[in-house]
């Protein structure tokens, strides 16, 4: 069995699965639970000034399902913690105590003042947590306060605050960063322009996940009026995977310690963060929709393909698939591949053929010799995958690389060298071509 | 077979009337609105769809399922209706096992079809449950066309055209209408008066009257209807039973199956019925089935189909021969009847021969005999064509002879349904030759054609 013991910023915990800061962590009585059932640590839900916010009454979250509800994301407007700062902090206090082997790390939000800043890290230093995390995430409600997202989409507010906290605090300092911005290696910079140990991201995406066509309102719907909420769950991870890699890949922030959030269900998408650069993952949608026992098949999952990798502990995979992220003109156009149908598989639902054939490059058949069959037109097919994305069968379309002959599209010999946009003669820019 | 007893073991009330109606009630219920979407999920959309394809009526099976997926209800019901319009009645006794379901590409991957039947069932009892009407009559045309027969393919060929605009009088031997539908499928596939409600349903259009107790060759005929009508439309079904012609045939307790299902389908109490202790089926397709299990629902004790060839020859599907055994029901291959033995002029046991098909197909009996004891036989054995009123056409095999068009001998006649020859004794197929037929007379009554 592979060593799943991860060790973040100096915090241990016994595995790299912590529950995100969100309802599932918002008081003991969770975070108790969530630890008997394994979870390697929690960021506990932020915590604000008193007097506490309160949460709208009417339904807090919209959810998105395929046809039989599998649940594919959902958005929140709830706020931060509703309760008093001390009920927080005296439970933050006991949880630590009862769990010293798990890391209890403590989200926080207040106005941009350095005082409340100061004041609230030494109120949870006194709980004996293991950091913080700073909020400059929530798109909603908190942001139209200043606060929240408001922060994370300016980086020099983000390298101020960060900047606070480290110089009031001896705690590690995490930043989470909100996905609402159009570049994330900016807000990412400036964490770690001001001294942050680490960024965590993504937090939720502005949504809205459906309108009420009858009341013509948005979902959730209060009192005939709604308002945008962040959206999580499995539709954002790719969102999520690409801003982390961003950030493991920029010149400026590479291999600084990132922990990855964002739509994490299973294993293998836990195992994608941290192979892009996320030294740990953190969980909030998949327990909020499955209940906390899902760390067992997390933890499971995890250890049993370590082991048939040959891993031996988490950080001989961290960031291992992040020097494989290339820009798109570093890509080999030279490496040609074309789609091939395994018959034995085949079905016959004719989805990649009409795909092709509608919008692509028409190169599957759907009939050969008056009988229905689908097969690649190699002389058509540009490999583009469409065919293999629309295929209701796994492994049944494969991508398969010409090492040799004529490609029969464009009548060119397969050339074996490596070849780029940047020097390929159609580019005005091209360089290193006579 | 048993220890002998009293021949003649017939009587009413082997079950009580809410047993029977429990035991009559129906076999699939209607899915739920998350059942039929969890199912409708399951189709992949399919391109030139296989199932479409294999459905005689060719309704477009993929999109009325991603209107189901989509709570789109009422736009996969006119899907469906569109191409047939007994869509309702189809999904409840279509073979879908050896139609759209069999090539289902669900099959190939999971070996399970969506449930395609129960989807259109879904989608065409919400219609119908909404009050809502779907087709509307266009200008009328001044023609008036007579349907003979009021079953599945006359009230198909009848809704096509009063669509179009032409009047179409239906006349019906029976009662009320809906031929089979109402009076020749097992109650359990078709409960709470659905084949009435169909009905009403396709007269809902306008343009169509039917008229019941015309009965062709009594108090109309054919001379009169193209006398009085643009065109006519021979729907007649089959009236006549086949015998076995068996001394002894006339005994007590020998009865024809189809006389008794249409007695069960209009029993208000289906417990009072007479039911056998000891029952016998002759046959090997579907009224067979019906009949079998019904008399096993109603509290027979003993059911037997005895069929003169293998499994493979029999029309009823595997699926419904597995209903029937599930039902308790024996299914007896290679027994071909021979003789009848009554006792008191009451039928007391069947004879079968053990038979066999020969190196050329042929059906050969051997000496072999056996017998089964049996209070009430059941005749399954096929239909006929009552064709004394239609002597006029031309018959092939001792059915109305037409052409693709469903066109008969006479130029202003044409002719659908298990009447004619090549009939497949399909509700789904009488729906697509009334379709056919309609075609083929609007045409011929608007072009001249």
């Amino acid at each position: 069995m592979a060593d799943l013991r991860a060790e973040f910023l100096g915090i241990r915990s016994p595995n790299p699965f912590w529950l995100a800061s969100a309802p599932p962590t918002d008081r003991e009585v969770n975070v108790t639970r969530a630890f008997k059932a394994g979870w390697g640590g929690v960021v506990w839900k932020t915590l604000g000034l008193d007097p506490h916010v309160v949460n709208i009454n009417g339904p807090r979250y919209g959810g998105i399902h395929s046809k039989d509800r599998t649940v594919a994301g959902f958005n929140n407007i709830e706020l931060i913690s509703d309760r008093p700062l001390q009920t927080n902090l005296d439970e933050i206090k006991a949880v630590k105590q009862a769990w010293p082997d798990r890391a209890v790390v403590v989200s926080l939000m207040v106005p941009c003042d350095e005082a409340s800043w100061k004041g609230i890290l030494a109120q949870v230093e006194a709980t004996g947590a293991d950091g913080v995390e700073l909020n400059f995430g929530c798109p909603h409600g908190m942001s139209e306060r200043g606060m929240g997202s408001a922060v994370g989409q300016v980086p020099e507010y983000i390298e101020m605050v960060t900047k606070w906290c480290k110089k009031h605090t001896r705690m590690p300092v995490i930043v989470k960063l909100t996905p609402n911005i159009t570049d994330i290696r900016l807000p990412a910079r400036a964490a770690y322009a001001g001294g942050a140990d680490a960024v965590s991201l993504i937090n939720t995406l502005n949504s809205i996940t459906s309108v009420d066509l009858d009341a013509m309102a948005p979902e959730p719907t209060t009192d005939g009026k709604g308002s945008h909420g962040g959206y999580c769950g499995p539709a954002v991870k790719p969102i999520a995977l690409n801003m982390v890699a961003e950030i493991a890949r920029d010149a400026e922030t590479r291999g600084r310690p990132i922990s990855g959030i964002g739509g994490i269900t299973e294993w293998k998408d836990a195992a994608e963060f941290m192979a892009l650069g996320a030294a740990n993952v953190q969980v909030c949608t998949a327990a909020m929709i499955y209940g906390f026992r899902i760390v067992e098949e997390l933890i499971d999952g995890l250890n049993n393909w370590m082991d048939s990798k040959g891993y031996e502990r988490i950080d001989q995979f961290v960031g291992a698939a992040v020097p494989n992220i290339s820009e798109w003109q570093h890509l080999n156009l030279n490496y040609v591949v074309k789609a091939h149908i395994d018959q034995e598989l085949c079905i016959s639902c004719g989805r990649c053929h009409i795909a092709c054939e509608d919008t692509s490059h028409q190169a599957i058949t759907q009939t050969v010799n008056g009988v229905r069959r689908f097969q690649v037109k190699d002389e058509d097919c540009v490999g583009c995958n469409l065919c293999a994305v629309t295929c209701p069968v796994e492994n049944c379309i494969t991508m398969v690389q010409m090492t040799e002959g004529v490609d029969p599209r464009s009548g060119q010999p397969i050339n074996p060298d490596y070849g780029n946009w940047t020097t390929h003669p159609n580019n005005p820019q091209a360089t290193g071509v006579g | 077979m048993g220890t002998t007893s009293a021949v003649g073991d017939i009587a009413s009330g082997r079950v009580t009337p809410e047993q029977a109606a429990e035991n009559l009630g129906d076999l699939h219920p209607l899915y739920t609105e998350h059942q039929a979407r969890a199912e409708a999920d399951r189709c992949l959309y399919c391109y030139d769809a296989p199932c479409m394809d294999a459905c005689p009526t060719s309704i477009d099976v993929p999109l009325f399922i991603r209107q189901i997926a989509t709570q789109n209800t009422k736009g996969a019901a006119t899907t469906i209706l569109e191409q047939n319009i007994m869509g309702g009645m189809c999904a409840r006794v279509c073979p879908t096992e050896t139609l759209c379901e069999q090539v289902c590409v669900r099959n190939t991957s999971e070996g399970q079809p969506v449930k395609i039947g129960r989807l259109q069932r879904f989608a065409t009892d919400h219609l119908f449950a909404s009050g809502e009407t779907v087709f509307a009559r266009a200008e009328e045309t001044g023609k008036s066309i007579a349907v003979v027969g009021g079953g599945p393919a006359g009230l198909s060929c009848a809704h096509s055209l009063a669509r179009q605009g032409h009047q179409v009088t239906v006349y019906e031997a029976r009662p009320k209408p809906g031929g089979l539908n109402e009076f020749g499928i097992a109650a359990y596939k078709t409960v709470d008066d659905f084949a009435q409600r169909e009905v009403d349903f396709i007269v809902g259009l306008g343009g169509i009257e039917i008229k019941c107790e015309q009965r062709l060759g009594e108090n109309i005929s054919l001379d009169d209807l193209r006398q009085a009508h643009d065109a006519v439309f021979l729907a007649i079904g089959m009236g006549g039973v086949n015998a076995l012609g068996m001394a002894a045939e006339d005994s007590a307790g020998v009865l024809d199956a189809v006389a008794y299902i249409a007695q069960l389908r209009q029993a208000k109490d289906p417990s009072r019925l007479p039911v056998g202790r000891r029952v016998v089926v002759i046959g090997g397709g579907m009224t067979a089935v019906d009949i079998a299990v019904q008399s096993k629902l109603l509290g027979a004790d003993d059911v037997t189909i005895a069929y003169r060839r293998g499994q493979e020859q029999m029309n009823a599907s595997g699926y419904e021969q597995e209903l029937a055994q599930t039902h308790g029901v024996k299914i007896k291959l290679w027994a071909a009847p021979v003789t009848i033995h009554s006792e008191g002029g009451k039928v007391a046991s069947v004879e079968f021969a053990r038979s066999h098909l020969d190196k050329t197909g042929k059906l050969v009996l051997s000496d072999d005999h056996f017998q089964i004891e049996a209070d009430v036989v059941f005749k399954a054995i096929g239909q006929t064509v009552e064709t004394a009123a239609v002597s006029e056409l031309k018959l092939q095999g001792g059915r109305i002879s037409v052409d693709a068009r469903r066109q008969t001998s006479l130029a202003d006649v044409w002719a659908g349904g298990d009447c004619i020859a090549g009939g497949e004794d399909l509700t789904v197929a009488a729906v697509e030759d009334g379709k056919i037929a309609a075609r083929a007379i609007h045409a011929y009554l608007t072009e001249g054609a």
